[in-house]
């Protein structure tokens, strides 16, 4: 039987959302292969993400909880994953599209001399091969990416885009078997320590986000963003930012989406004060519901949106946060 | 010291890609330092400054992206090297990595590598780790610090991730890749210029690398891209909601519900 395994990004014990939609994906891909699908779950005191991985349709469950494993390092979480691919060749190997599931995706796939495909927005099983499609020219066009037939290793790695996929119903008390597997490295034969951390406790990720609100230029300066702030806080999602408020130095780089920052699909992106360059195009056009608030009738981001607001954000969006307020009961 | 940084050419951010009979092209729009790799090639030039160190530009490609090391040069950079070879077009990740990793092993005496986060053509982000592990090298990516201790041989770094900042200390050597708020990248200088225009780039081929043809390009490599095609038109059907500020509050936020997305 054909067998598809997902790698599970997790932070602290706690699995990335995108980690479920690889697993729906992976679920998807499996039906048309007749596969069963093995999630791969790393690290230290995760139980419990093993136990989750079966609620959301893990047929089986690979376990390595190690203390090597506590903090990500690509080394050996790929060492481990190339040993158990090595060993076993499955057909496909997932996983998000996350910083850590490129890393470890890519370090296994060339060790065991072959390489992944990168960022995949959708699947197709053809032949038995994975058909990946992937965006390129950051954004611009769309390519189908597949492994070679006849390649020297069998397995196909592919990394998933987060919010590409749907996150499957997780169905409450499922159960099954997991194997538990040793660790390959030892602390001593691990190169890199981590020192620490810097996380700011509660904030939504951009990656993670179903609902993003985003500032440009029109904001006219750093104050400018807290009524961005705020309809993000009220909807419950993340804050973004466009190229020119990031380099203008208005708003730290993590918060921006775009070719050279953050690629963003959210369910609602309202972007508020941006004009909409290419670049930013790039980096949120896959957007579930586009809202355009801009002052500019003529600006491009009205051509990608499906609501817009000529108008004054300042007015606007405290207005909208005003009205979300009273309907979301806050 | 020696730093090792990777670049990429790639068409000019704002230029209009297409595809045509089957072929990408960008028209008349110029080519450029891959974006991300801007803020790697200002971080090499930093780092060889601050440890009276060589920084050496690598970029894989056809002759025309010895304009691509020229800008290097110019910007800080003491040498440059292209890899060029007909065998090497149409390599995938795997394949390119086993040829930068042999122009690394060339050079001989190198600490550290650095690349941009990704190249905005391939958009794959795969390619520093991918050297790292042909190397036996640490990989670090995302980087948006780095500290070397040279008497140490160690670096110690912050990384980007989802959630926020990771610290790590790692030995060298180690190929690393970078984001965006690394650095502020610096202009070519007048001189800069000038010296870049009159420099001699030299072009190593996969026989001057002493690698077997059959391991790189189309022979070599894992994946393929059996099509290319632009992205399907978003529908442009906007809908401009008016009115006074709290009447298009109330209009969006009825809208904003009936199609599910709060």
């Amino acid at each position: 039987m054909a067998n598809i395994w997902v790698y599970i990004d997790q932070f602290k014990g706690a699995a990335l959302s995108a980690s479920w939609e690889s697993l729906g994906a992976a679920k998807k891909l499996a039906g048309d292969m007749s596969a069963s699908v093995t999630t791969l779950v790393f690290g230290h005191n995760v139980e419990s993400v093993a136990k989750e991985a079966f609620e959301y349709g893990a047929d089986a469950v690979t376990l390595c909880d190690d203390g090597t494993l506590a903090d990500f390092r690509a080394r050996p979480y790929a060492a481990l994953l190339a040993k158990l691919a090595a060993d076993s060749t499955p057909d496909v190997i997932a996983a998000p599209n996350t910083t850590r599931g490129r890393d470890v995706m890519s370090m296994a796939a060339i060790t065991l001399n072959t390489s992944a495909i990168a960022d995949g927005i959708a699947l197709n099983y053809k032949d038995g091969l994975v058909y990946v499609t992937h965006p390129a020219y950051a954004g611009k066009l769309l390519s189908t990416v597949v492994a070679k037939t006849g390649r020297s290793f069998h397995s196909q790695f592919i990394t998933l885009r987060p919010r590409a996929f749907p996150k499957p119903e997780p169905t409450a008390g499922k159960s099954g078997a997991i194997t538990k597997v040793e660790a390959v490295l030892k602390e001593d034969e691990i190169a890199t320590k981590v020192t620490g951390y810097s996380i700011e406790e509660g904030k939504v990720s951009l990656a993670d986000a179903k609902i993003i609100v985003s500032g440009g230029r029109g904001v006219g300066g750093p104050e400018g963003f807290a009524p961005v702030r705020e309809l993000a806080e009220v909807l419950g999602g993340a804050m973004g930012a466009s190229r020119a408020a990031v380099d203008a130095g208005w708003i730290p780089y993590a918060h921006q989406v775009g070719q050279t920052g953050r690629t963003v699909a959210p369910d609602l992106y309202i972007a508020c004060g941006i004009s909409g360059a290419i670049q930013h195009q790039a980096g949120m056009r896959t957007s579930k519901v586009i809202v355009a608030i801009n002052k500019d009738a003529e600006a491009p981001i009205f051509k990608l949106a499906r609501y817009g607001v000529v108008g004054d954000l300042f007015k606007i969006a405290p207005a909208l946060s005003s009205e979300f307020r009273k309907r979301l009961g806050k | 010291m020696h730093i090792v940084v990777c670049t990429k050419q790639t068409p000019d951010t704002a230029a209009k890609v297409e595809v045509k009979d089957g072929h990408v092209t960008w028209g008349d729009s110029g080519l450029v330092v891959n974006p991300w790799d801007e803020y790697a090639v200002e971080e090499a030039i930093r780092l060889k400054e601050k440890h009276n160190g060589k920084a050496t530009a690598l970029s894989m490609g056809p002759e025309g992206a010895k304009e691509t090391l020229k800008t290097c040069l110019a910007m800080g950079c003491d040498q440059a090297i292209l890899i060029s070879d007909p065998a090497l077009k149409g390599s995938d990740t795997a394949a390119t990595a086993t040829a930068l990793a042999a122009a690394i092993q060339k050079l001989g005496d190198v600490d550290i590598v650095v690349f941009g986060k990704q190249a905005i053509d391939g958009d794959t982000g795969l390619t520093a780790v991918a050297v790292a592990t042909k190397l036996g090298w640490t990989p670090l990516t995302y980087l948006s610090k780095i500290e070397i201790d040279a008497a140490a041989k160690t670096v110690a770094v912050e990384r980007s991730l989802e959630e926020g900042k990771q610290l790590c200390v790692a030995k060298l050597p180690a190929v690393v890749s970078v984001v965006k708020d690394i650095n502020e990248p610096r202009y070519p200088s007048f001189m800069g210029i000038r010296k870049a225009a009159k420099a001699v780039i030299p072009t190593w081929s996969v026989a001057d690398l002493g690698l077997d043809p059959a391991k790189v390009g189309v022979a070599g490599s894992s994946v393929t891209w059996p099509e290319i095609y632009p992205l399907p038109a978003r529908e442009s059907n906007v809908e401009i909601i008016d009115g006074s500020p709290e009447e298009i509050a109330a209009k969006l936020a009825d809208k904003l519900i009936a199609e599910k997305v709060i």
